[in-house]
């Protein structure tokens, strides 16, 4: 059974056109910079704004308000009831859809166990943790068995340890739920491990989609790439050299021709002080434009043609002495970079 | 307000100096009954005195008398009733005895039309009608009082106001009947309200009654001022509005 | 507790002075030995019961009318919201006299309505007990209104949509969701329109007049003892003050600091 959504928002200059489908069982998740349309997308499927059509098993929900449609919500930031305990909170949705109090309360009980929180029924909802939080408000999401599950960010309110563990959890409570599943987040670990799908919105447009795999190996816009830290360029391959779009060329190890895109790692560029003499074929001057300490290595923004990010030890920071107007040699191995069809 | 003081005592001290009582300021205390007469005597009374400026506190009676015992700082006293005179005389703030200058008798109020046909004190008695009275605790609905039983009437009254501005209002916007008011605020209503005379009026005779304050700021003109209140000049604007002379 | 800084503290002791001085003066002034003749005899009783009677109906009234207004104002998308909202607070700042007035003129027995429910009902308002009950909301609604519409507008409306996805009509949401998060506002707007309507005088004197045991409330038999025994006025001010302290702070207990 396929869910089919086309989504059409307007507001103001902003236009949102979305076409999403999703199996059951699946999870898709809905990936984009901040004001990309992920969270009006949401509101239109969820029908708490105007705007989503959506097909689903012979009937359409054209039209219908929140509270018509076979959906659950998990928000960003719960939106738990305040005034209600855990298990109220998960019973709400099957009492407003009729179920009988004492039933209701079975079902929320099931919920809450599932979540492992079979201990904290009567807990208010400021009583509990983050992580707490959270898995109450998957299970009240979950309690009206909806065909739709919508998670808006839904570990973005978590601290970094507890977000760990919660995501894990969450991956398990979705591979057992059999609906269909729309992710939307801004975090590309969150969408890797959690969704089977990626539909990556720019603009209030779908700019990409595929298994995680795909997308990481191959992406399509600058900020995807940026988002799985690739070094990426458009340009015109013809057999090994390619002529890139913004200046300079590249020679790679797989002949091509026509509109490529072309990626490779940054901890595929090595930086000399002078010009390298030796086997990379690919070596060009470039000026150190900012540098940033991650963990364990040291990213640097080069300005060249082109322009690149490498990612080099912090011992080789010191041997260089960089600094920010530093003018190095980039070099990249032939073999490191991959290149794709464009388009 | 000390500076206000320091001026008015300066315009007294100057008035007792030079020998001229009616100049200098003059406060009255005056029965909110008698807001528009006393009005135009004050005007007559300046125009006569030049330099003399007369100000006017008008409430009900009985407002007045509490604040002239808590000290206010007043030179005249007119009321509505010879009883909360007696307050005042009672508590040493008036030790002049006090002269009655007009009286006032009762009239039934109806509105414009007399749409529930109210003939005479009879009416007052039917439970179909809506009528209004002043409460007893107020001058008008303690002569209401004497007139019922000097009648031998059972009122059936739907409401007792707390005083006779409000009991007129009910008749003009027509929400009672028939109501029991003074002369005067039948006068004062003017076309919206009727006045029916009836015989028993002469039973409940209101007195008002005027006097100095044994501690006028202002003593000379205070006492100008009740003379010319008791003057025929005086008399005669009071007439005009309604009240009849002692 | 943090120590209040002097600029604050000074200014906050005059108020309470303020407030507290004239009710200091009310019991220093009281004849206590009048007190329990005074409580017990049937005027007070009578406008006592009244009092009160007309003063909690008077805020069901508000409650089951102002509640939803207030929801109107604030989440209603309605156009003139701001003009509307202004003109709810009219009553705030009218002379309540006024007030009774315009009631007079609108329900009175010759007025815009009020003739038609005399001609077609034989319903007359005026010197009614139901008349005390309309004068005290009328004048008493704003302060519910205002205080409920407050912690409406401050209240995250995103939890109403939380409720609609959960399955929830609107009116189920509003019931279940949206009322009891703005509880305490709803508490203490009920508090203070039921205290401004036990309080209430000019409005209530001038629409329903003052008839013992039909309209005449503690107000009012307050306002009429002052004319000729103020010492009564006095005792009966200081049980209409116990009664409402008493009332208030039960209130208080079993809603502010109940179960939340």
């Amino acid at each position: 059974m396929t869910l089919h959504a086309e989504l059409r928002v307007t507001r103001g200059t902003f236009t949102l056109e979305l076409d999403l489908t999703i199996e059951a069982g699946e999870v898709v998740a809905l990936l984009g910079p901040n004001g990309a349309g992920k969270t009006t997308a949401l509101r239109a499927l969820a029908g708490l704004d105007a705007g989503g059509r959506v097909r689903h098993n012979g009937s359409t929900w054209d039209g219908l308000p929140a509270e018509r449609r076979p959906i659950g919500v998990v928000f960003q930031d719960y939106l738990l009831f305040a005034h209600m305990t855990a298990l109220d909170n998960v019973a709400f949705g099957p009492r407003a859809r009729g179920v009988r109090k004492a039933d209701a309360n079975v079902v929320a009980a099931q919920r809450l166990e599932q979540v492992g929180l079979a201990g904290f029924a009567k807990a208010k909802p400021r009583t509990l943790s983050g992580g707490q939080a959270q898995r109450v408000a998957l299970a009240r999401a979950l309690a009206t068995d909806p065909e739709l599950l919508l998670l808006d960010e839904p570990l973005a309110a978590l601290d970094a340890s507890t977000r760990l563990r919660v995501r894990s959890e969450l991956a398990r409570h979705l591979r057992d739920y059999p609906g269909h599943t729309l992710l939307v987040t801004h975090d590309p670990l969150d969408a890797m491990v959690l969704a089977d799908r990626l539909v990556i919105l720019e603009h209030g447009r779908v700019v990409q989609q595929g298994t995680p795999k795909d997308v990481v190996r191959q992406p399509r816009t600058d900020y995807v790439a940026n988002l799985v830290g690739l070094n990426f360029y458009r340009g015109l391959a013809d057999d090994t050299t390619i002529r890139l779009d913004d200046g300079g060329t590249l020679t790679v190890a797989e002949p091509a021709t026509g509109p490529v895109h072309v990626v490779f790692p940054p901890t595929a560029v090595s930086l000399f002080p002078d010009k390298p003499s030796g086997s990379p074929r690919n070596t060009w001057p470039a000026t150190v434009a900012g540098i940033e300490q991650h963990a364990h290595t040291t990213r640097v923004e080069l300005d060249g043609s082109p322009a690149v990010v490498a990612d080099i030890t912090t011992a080789t920071v010191a041997d260089l002495r960089l600094q920010p107007g530093t003018t190095l040699w980039v070099s990249l191995k032939a073999t490191e970079i991959h290149t794709y069809p464009a388009g | 307000m000390r500076r206000l003081l320091a001026v008015v005592t300066a315009l007294t001290l100057v008035g007792c100096a030079a020998k001229q009582p009616t100049t200098g300021e003059i406060t009255v205390f005056a029965a909110a009954s008698l807001t528009e007469s006393f009005t135009k005597l004050g005007k007559d009374f300046e125009a006569k005195n030049p330099g003399a400026k007369v100000k006017f506190n008008f409430a009900g009676s009985s407002a007045l008398a509490q604040q002239i015992n808590q000290g206010a700082p007043v030179d005249v006293f007119a009321s509505a009733a010879p009883a909360n005179m007696k307050q005042v005389t009672d508590s040493g703030a008036v030790t002049a005895s006090p002269a009655t200058f007009v009286k006032n008798t009762l009239q039934i109020a109806v509105p414009k039309g007399n749409p529930g046909k109210v003939s005479g004190l009879a009416d007052f008695g039917n439970p179909g009608l809506k009528i209004a009275l002043c409460a007893e605790q107020v001058p008008c609905g303690a002569a209401a009082k004497k007139v019922f039983e000097a009648a031998k009437i059972t009122a059936a009254p739907d409401t007792l106001e707390q005083d006779v501005k409000a009991v007129l209002t009910k008749v003009r916007l027509g929400e009672v009947d028939a109501a029991l008011v003074y002369r005067t605020d039948v006068k004062s209503a003017g076309d919206s309200v009727e006045g029916k005379d009836f015989p028993e009026a002469d039973k409940a005779v209101n007195e008002y009654p005027i006097a100095p304050l044994a501690k006028a700021p202002n003593a000379g003109a205070a006492k100008a001022f009740v003379d010319f209140v008791l003057s025929e000049q005086g008399r005669k604007v009071l007439a005009e509005a309604g009240f009849t002379a002692p | 507790m943090t120590k209040p800084p002097a600029v604050l503290l000074l200014p906050a002791l005059a108020g309470v002075a303020f407030l507290l001085v004239p009710l200091a003066g009310l019991l220093v002034r009281a004849p206590w030995a009048d007190l329990p003749r005074q409580l017990l005899s049937a005027e007070v009783g009578e406008a006592l019961r009244l009092s009160l009677i007309t003063a909690s109906l008077a805020t069901i009234v508000c409650l089951l009318l102002g509640v939803p207004l207030a929801w109107l104002l604030a989440r209603g998308d309605l156009p003139g919201r701001g003009i509307l909202r202004a003109l709810i607070t009219v009553p705030l700042v009218l002379p309540p006299v006024v007030g009774g007035v315009a009631l007079l003129l609108v329900l009175g027995r010759r007025g815009l309505v009020g003739q038609y429910l005399d001609e077609w009902f034989g319903v007359t308002l005026p010197f009614t007990t139901t008349g005390v009950v309309l004068a005290e909301a009328f004048v008493a609604m704003p302060f519910l209104v205002i205080s409920v519409e407050g912690a409406l507008r401050a209240a995250d409306p995103r939890f109403e949509e939380a409720a609609a996805t959960l399955g929830a009509s609107r009116w189920l949401t509003f019931r279940r969701v949206t009322l009891p998060s703005v509880m305490p506002g709803v508490v203490a707007g009920t508090v203070l329109c039921w205290a401004r309507a036990l309080g209430e005088f000019g409005a209530t004197i001038t629409f329903a007049g003052n008839f013992p045991g039909r309209t005449t409330t503690m107000p009012l038999a307050v306002y009429l003892a002052l004319e000729t025994d103020p010492d009564a006025a006095i005792v009966l001010s200081i049980v209409l003050l116990l009664v409402s302290i008493a009332v208030l702070a039960g209130l208080r207990d079993r809603w502010i600091s109940g179960p939340t």
